[in-house]
């Protein structure tokens, strides 16, 4: 088996400024009692202003005022790590969060189906750009190794327990995971690398130090297995960004909108689902929440197509009170099936299918604005159609105009020529809207030709109830 | 050398006029199903990937008529059909009675500048045959998008505009005045070729 560890180094950091349009600004995250606050991680333009993390917050803030402060929070933390499990879990089916901000996956096994390790790497580091998170990836034999091995270096691989043995033994001791005590005591003794530890007799080592000691030694060579407990990838999708201002338009939405959209669709493709509708919760400092629904036809994971159809919904909302925080939640998660595609367009510029561009008509025009038309097996004109397409078997009829008015519209009109008729059309008894009429072609003065009635027994005007056009 | 076979191309795609009737139709624009208005026009059809304008007074004088064979022969090889803001609502059998597979029509109810947008959206998708519009209001300006859009999705669009504006210049390919007094169709403007002097008669019923 070969595992692969993705060491997250700045995942506070990193989970903070994603959700700012500016990263390139400096920031500083807090941490401590409000009596003393600490400096807990400095990004880079932080740290050009001579910002360093262990510094008290009035320490900084003596050297410079020009940065940009947010709290260092564990849950935060916890919560973007079990994210980017859920989505290396679309890459492996063992995932693990053994160790603190890392992720552990077993990679051999999916090496048959995203290329060999190379072409595997390029994406997974492409994709964790992608979501903006800082990482280092190494791959060894076995997940305690491999651990060791991204404390050293970026993008090492141990293919095999021999060049794993070649890369840990000049491995310096304090670089191996022990405890500090240790540590200190191995150097004391002049032990200053692996190798030099694993030469000693192996019943010395176990009654000069701890067991701990050996236990590690065997775990790092892969003689002892390390007991991992696997991710299981979350039912439910329900992440939430807290904007650092209240936000009173559309526009200052929209960014962490395309971030929580774009977060939605990785998730659904590790977990191979889509979605089907979905809520945001636009939140406010008092009140309900507002909540936006966004109902879809068919399941969709396309994260451009998914944020079209939130900015649609959005921007028809009128926001009570400015918003401090954006969720969204996904409760059903159907399973995906892609649109079938044909080998060949017949259209060569199809760049957008009829599925998708129904949605985003949807989207921005209301639910009601996009239907079909089909017919009912009914006599009565106001009955003989529907919103659905249907084309049931019609009974045999008369000449029926192209179009129907709505609402009929009395014909005054003195030199109406009547041209065929009429035609009755007496049904509906069995549900109360019974209709008695006589139908008549006619031709108006200005050429134009109406499809007009009067109720049976009625000398009223002719009502006109369609055109032929 | 390249000049000159692009200037060819030009003229097959009757993008320059040349002041006399295209002799060789190159049989690439869409038949419009009336053979009085095949002979017309030139390429013999519809311009493809481009706008068309249909001019009427009023409703009931064949301006569906005209275009039910297009529509019939688009639904039936699986093509969507698109009405945008039509005036009334299309009575499902009289339309079914002309041919259209109504599984592959669909109709937007929309105002003003959505009716608009989502003309336009419909004709750049791609996805769709045709793309009949109801404008309002609709200025040079926005004709000239929906004329960009129609040739970047290459599709079919239609407009149904009052005959009044007939007298305004428009960027569409094909501009037809549809008259019930008498029944005649007059073509006003059509790229690539001269209009025929004479009006056409319309027997649409």
């Amino acid at each position: 088996m070969l595992w692969a560890c993705i060491l997250l180094p700045q995942l506070a950091m990193d989970g903070v400024q994603r959700h700012r349009a500016s990263p390139d600004e400096p920031l500083v995250l807090l941490t401590g009692s409000p009596q003393r606050r600490v400096l807990q991680a400095v990004n880079p333009a932080a740290r050009v202003l001579g910002l360093k993390p262990g510094q008290s917050l009035t320490a900084a803030q003596a050297l410079t005022r020009g940065f940009a402060t947010a709290e260092y929070d564990l849950a935060a933390i916890e919560r973007w790590q079990q994210f980017l499990a859920a989505w290396a879990y679309g890459f492996s089916a063992q995932v693990s969060l053994h160790y603190p901000r890392c992720l552990l996956l077993e990679v051999q096994s999916s090496l048959g189906l995203f290329g060999p390790w190379p072409r595997f790497e390029a994406r997974l580091r492409a994709e964790l750009s992608a979501l903006a998170f800082q990482h280092r990836i190494a791959v060894a034999p076995n997940p305690a190794a491999a651990r060791v091995l991204v404390n050293i270096g970026d993008g090492l691989m141990a293919s095999d327990e021999r060049m794993l043995k070649q890369m840990l033994d000049p491995l310096p001791v304090d670089r191996l995971g022990l405890s500090a005590t240790l540590t200190t005591a191995f150097n004391r003794m002049g032990l200053r690398q692996l190798r030099q530890l694993l030469a000693l007799p192996r019943d010395s080592l176990a009654k000069r130090f701890p067991a701990e000691v050996l236990r590690h030694l065997d775990t790092l060579s892969g003689r002892r297995p390390l007991a991992l407990d696997f991710f299981m990838p979350a039912d439910v999708f329900d992440t939430r960004i807290e904007l650092n201002f209240e936000v009173e338009s559309h526009q200052a939405l929209l960014f962490p909108l395309r971030r929580l959209t774009a977060d939605l669709a990785a998730y659904l493709a590790c977990r191979d689902s889509g979605v089907q509708r979905f809520t945001q919760h636009l939140e406010h400092r008092a009140g309900a929440d507002t909540q936006i629904q966004v109902g879809l036809l068919s399941a969709e994971r396309d994260p451009g197509m998914l944020f079209e159809l939130t900015r649609g919904r959005l921007e028809h909302q009128q926001l009570p009170a400015p918003v401090l925080a954006v969720r969204l939640e996904a409760r059903e998660l159907p399973t995906f099936a892609p649109q079938h595609q044909q080998l060949f367009d017949e259209r060569p510029q199809q760049n957008q299918p009829w599925e998708q561009l129904r949605e985003r008509l949807r989207a921005r025009l209301g639910d009601d604005a996009l239907h079909g038309l089909g017919a009912r097996a009914d006599h009565r004109p106001e009955h003989a159609w529907q919103n659905e397409p249907a084309n049931p078997l019609l009974p045999p009829c008369g000449p029926r105009p192209g179009w129907l008015l709505s609402e009929p519209q009395p014909l005054r009109e003195a030199s109406l020529r009547i041209l065929s008729g009429p035609e009755r059309i007496e049904s509906g008894w069995w549900d109360g809207e019974d209709v008695r009429r006589d139908y008549y072609v006619v031709q108006t003065r200005a050429g134009q030709r109406g499809w007009a009635y009067r109720p049976v027994g009625s000398a009223g005007p002719l009502l006109l109830h369609g055109w032929f056009a | 050398m390249s000049s000159v076979v692009a200037l060819d191309r030009l003229i097959d795609a009757r993008r320059v006029w040349r002041g006399q009737v295209v002799s060789s139709p190159s049989g690439a624009n869409f038949s419009t199903g009336h053979h009085f208005l095949d002979a017309v026009l030139p390429g013999g059809g519809w311009p493809t990937a481009a706008l068309s304008e249909i001019l009427t007074t009023a409703p009931g004088i064949g301006e569906l008529s005209l275009l039910w064979p297009t529509l019939a022969s688009l639904t039936v090889s699986g093509e969507r059909v698109v009405l945008i803001s039509p005036p009334h609502l299309p009575y499902p059998q009289a339309w079914i009675h002309a041919g259209v597979d109504l599984r592959q029509l669909s109709i937007i109810q929309a105002n003003g500048r959505d009716a608009l947008w989502a003309a336009e959206q419909c004709l750049r998708s791609g996805s769709c045959g045709a793309v009949l519009s109801w404008l309002r209001q609709a200025d040079d300006r926005s004709l000239r998008r929906l004329q960009v859009a129609a040739a970047t999705g290459q599709t079919l669009a239609f407009v149904y505009r009052p005959q009044a504006e007939a007298a305004n210049p428009s960027p569409a390919a094909l501009r037809l005045v549809l008259d019930s007094q008498p029944a005649q169709l007059r073509v006003i403007k059509c790229r690539g070729g001269l209009p025929p002097a004479q009006p056409l008669a319309f027997a649409w019923h």
